[in-house]
C-alpha cells in the first residue's frame, strides 16, 4: 500500500472505508461526511501534496445501493504520484460537499457532474447546468435516461431579459 | 480654467455604466462556437462568464451503448485537431484495464502518429491564432502546411480527420510502403514553413505588441485550474505527461520540453512553436527504431482472426462473430490513463462491468479546463486581446463540450 493511503489510515482511521491498488493506481473510498478534511489534507501534507484536481466525475451504479460514486483523480506533480479517491453517494440523499474551496477546476468539474448525473455540490457558488441548456429536464448520463428521448424545443429566449449571470439556473447552494 | 465644483457623477454618467453584452456563441473572431457574456467598462472587461456546450453530442453516453471497439470512431471526434491522439489515449486505458500490451511496433507506430498529430495540433491553433490578429499569411501557410501532414495520415489510415486508426491490442494496419521518404519530405517542407512564420512573426512589432504581456496566466491560477499542456508550461511550471509519468515508449526517446517564463499570449505561442520540432525529432527517431514485426495483439479474445480463419473454419467464423457482435470482453474493473494530447493531459477513465459494452467512459478534455481558466485570465483585458487569449487556449469544441 503507498506512503498517502498510510497516512489517511493513520489519521482518520475507520472514515477510510476502502483502499487499494490494481493496475498500478491507488484507490481510497472515503465517506462523503468525511471527504473535505480528508481532500484538505491530501492537498497540503508534505507527503501528499495534489496540487491538481484533475477530474472529477461520477458513475452510476443503477441497482446498487449506493447508487453513485464521485470519483476524483489526483495528481501531484512534486510526487509524481495519482490519487483515484471515490465517495459513495446515495440516490435519495444524492449531494456531496464542494471541492471548490481547495480546487478552482473543481467549479467547472462539479457544475458538469450535477448537470450529468443530478448530483449537487454543497457549498458550491454558482451550480447551474453547463453542457445542457437550463430548461432541459433529468440528468442524461443516469443509466435510467433512455439514450434515444427527445425533448420538446424550447421557446427562443430574449438576450436582453436575462440576468447576470446568464442563465441562473439549478439549485442555490 | 476653472476647476469642477464637485467630483464627476460617475454613478449618473452614461460613459461610465456597466455594459453588458454576449459575444458568439457563432462569433467571426472566435473559432468555435462559444458564448462569452461579458460585462464592459467601456472597452475594459470586468466580468466574464465562459458558456460552453454548444457542441455537446453526448459522446459519454453514445460510448456506453456500443461495443468498446465502436468507441474508437467517436473518440476521432473530440480533439478533430489531433485525432489519433485520442485514439491512442482511449487504446490504452482499455488495454491497461484490459492487462494486454500491443506488440512493440504497433506501439511505436502509435507514438510516431501521435507526434505527427501533435504537430497539425500546433499547426492548426498557431495558424488561426495568426489569421485572427491580421498574419493571415502565416495562417495560410500553416494551413498548406498541415496538408502535408494530413497527407501522410490519409496514406496510413485512409482518412484524414475521422482515422479510427488504433484498436484494442494494436493499430488497423501497417505503414504503407515508402512511409519514410514522405514522412522525411514532409518534414523537410514544414521545417521550412516554420523557419518563414517564425521570421514573419516572433520578432514582428505588431504581433508582439498583441501577444506579450496579454492573457497572463499564472502558475497558482493554472495549477489550480488543472490546466495543462502548452497553456501550463508557458507560465514556467514543467509538466509533460511524456516525462512526467511515461506511457508507450516515451522514455526511450529523446526530447526536451519548451517551457516559458510568464504565462502571456506570446510565451504560448512560442512553446508550441519550440514543441513542434521537438515533435518532429521523436516521429523521426520512432521511424528509425521501429522494428518490423506485427501490428496487432496475436490474442483472438481481442483481435479479429485474419480472414483466411474466417472464410475456412467454424472457430474462426465464431471468434469473428463473437468480437463483432457481442464486443471484447474487458475484466471488470476501473482504470485511468492519461497521455500528453496537444493541448494538454487526455485522461480516459474506463470503467467495465465485465461484458462487452463500456460500463463508463470519462474523457478528461484538457480544454475545458482552459476554458474553465480563461474567465479569470481575461479581466481587465479588452475585447481584442479576449480574441488572441482566446485563440492560444486553442479549445477545441468536440473535446471540451464532448
Amino acid at each position: 500500500m503507498g506512503a498517502v493511503t498510510d497516512i489517511l489510515r493513520a489519521r482518520f482511521g475507520d472514515e477510510i472505508l476502502d483502499a487499494h491498488e490494481r493496475l498500478g493506481e491507488e484507490t481510497v473510498v472515503v465517506a462523503r461526511d468525511h471527504a473535505p478534511a480528508i481532500f484538505r489534507v491530501l492537498r497540503d501534507d508534505p507527503a501528499a501534496r495534489f496540487e491538481f484536481l484533475m477530474d472529477l466525475s461520477a458513475v452510476d451504479y443503477n441497482g446498487r445501493s449506493p447508487r453513485f460514486e464521485v470519483v476524483a483523480h489526483l495528481f501531484s506533480l512534486a510526487k509524481r504520484q495519482r490519487l483515484r479517491v471515490k465517495v459513495p453517494i446515495d440516490e435519495a440523499d444524492a449531494w456531496a460537499h464542494s471541492l471548490v474551496p481547495l480546487w478552482k477546476s473543481a467549479n467547472w468539474l462539479e457544475r458538469e457532474t450535477w448537470d450529468m448525473f443530478g448530483i449537487r455540490f454543497e457549498g458550491h457558488p454558482d451550480l447551474r447546468r453547463i453542457l445542457m441548456y437550463p430548461e432541459f429536464e433529468g440528468h442524461p448520463l443516469r443509466k435510467d435516461y433512455p439514450v434515444m428521448k427527445r425533448q420538446p424545443l424550447i421557446p427562443e429566449r430574449d438576450p436582453i431579459d436575462e440576468p447576470w449571470p446568464p442563465r441562473q439556473f439549478g439549485v442555490k447552494a | 480654467m476653472s476647476l469642477p465644483a464637485s467630483a464627476p457623477d460617475i454613478a449618473h454618467d452614461p460613459s461610465h455604466e456597466i455594459m453588458e453584452i454576449q459575444m458568439g456563441p457563432s462569433h467571426p473572431a472566435s473559432h468555435g462556437t462559444i458564448k462569452f457574456n461579458l460585462r464592459l467598462d467601456g472597452e475594459t472587461i470586468v466580468a466574464c462568464d465562459v458558456e460552453v456546450g454548444y457542441l455537446h453530442r453526448g459522446f459519454e453516453k453514445m460510448s456506453e451503448e456500443g461495443t468498446w471497439t465502436q468507441v474508437f470512431p467517436y473518440t476521432d471526434r473530440m480533439n478533430y485537431a489531433s485525432p489519433l491522439i485520442n485514439n491512442v489515449g482511449f487504446a490504452l486505458a482499455v488495454e491497461k484495464l484490459a492487462e494486454i500490451e500491443a506488440p512493440e511496433r504497433a506501439q511505436w507506430i502509435r507514438m510516431l502518429l501521435s507526434e505527427v498529430s501533435r504537430v497539425t495540433d500546433h499547426l492548426t491553433c498557431l495558424g488561426m491564432a495568426s489569421f485572427e490578429v491580421g498574419a493571415m499569411s502565416v495562417g495560410l501557410y500553416m494551413n498548406e502546411a498541415r496538408e502535408y501532414l494530413y497527407d501522410l495520415v490519409e496514406a496510413v489510415t485512409g482518412a484524414r480527420v475521422t482515422v479510427s486508426y488504433c484498436r484494442i491490442g494494436g493499430v488497423t494496419n501497417d505503414l504503407p510502403a515508402g512511409f519514410g521518404a514522405r514522412l522525411e519530405s514532409a518534414f523537410e517542407k514544414i521545417r521550412a514553413v516554420i523557419r518563414d512564420c517564425d521570421r514573419l512573426l516572433s520578432r514582428n512589432r505588431i504581433f508582439v505588441d498583441r501577444m506579450s504581456g496579454v492573457g497572463i496566466l499564472t502558475p497558482e491560477h493554472a495549477i489550480s485550474c488543472a490546466v495543462t499542456g502548452p497553456m501550463l508550461r508557458s507560465t514556467g511550471v514543467d509538466y509533460d505527461v511524456r516525462k512526467q509519468s511515461p506511457y508507450l515508449y516515451y522514455d526511450r526517446v529523446e526530447f526536451e520540453v519548451p517551457v516559458g517564463t510568464r504565462g502571456d499570449n506570446y510565451d504560448r505561442f512560442m512553446v508550441r512553436m519550440v514543441e513542434m520540432e521537438q515533435s518532429m525529432r521523436i516521429a523521426e527517431e520512432c521511424l528509425r527504431r521501429m522494428p518490423p514485426g506485427p501490428v496487432k495483439i496475436d490474442d483472438t479474445r481481442y483481435a479479429l482472426p485474419p480472414k483466411r480463419d474466417v472464410y475456412n473454419s467454424i472457430e474462426g467464423l465464431m471468434n469473428h462473430f463473437k468480437i463483432v457482435m457481442e464486443g471484447i470482453k474487458i475484466p471488470a474493473g476501473e482504470a485511468y490513463q492519461a497521455v500528453e494530447g496537444a493541448n494538454g493531459e487526455l485522461g480516459f477513465y474506463v470503467v467495465s462491468d465485465g461484458s462487452g459494452r463500456p460500463y463508463r467512459v470519462r474523457p478528461r478534455g484538457p480544454c475545458f479546463f482552459g476554458m474553465a481558466a480563461l474567465g479569470e485570465m481575461l479581466i481587465g483585458a479588452m475585447i481584442p486581446d479576449l480574441v488572441t487569449t482566446f485563440g492560444m487556449v486553442n479549445m477545441i469544441g468536440g473535446e471540451c463540450d464532448r
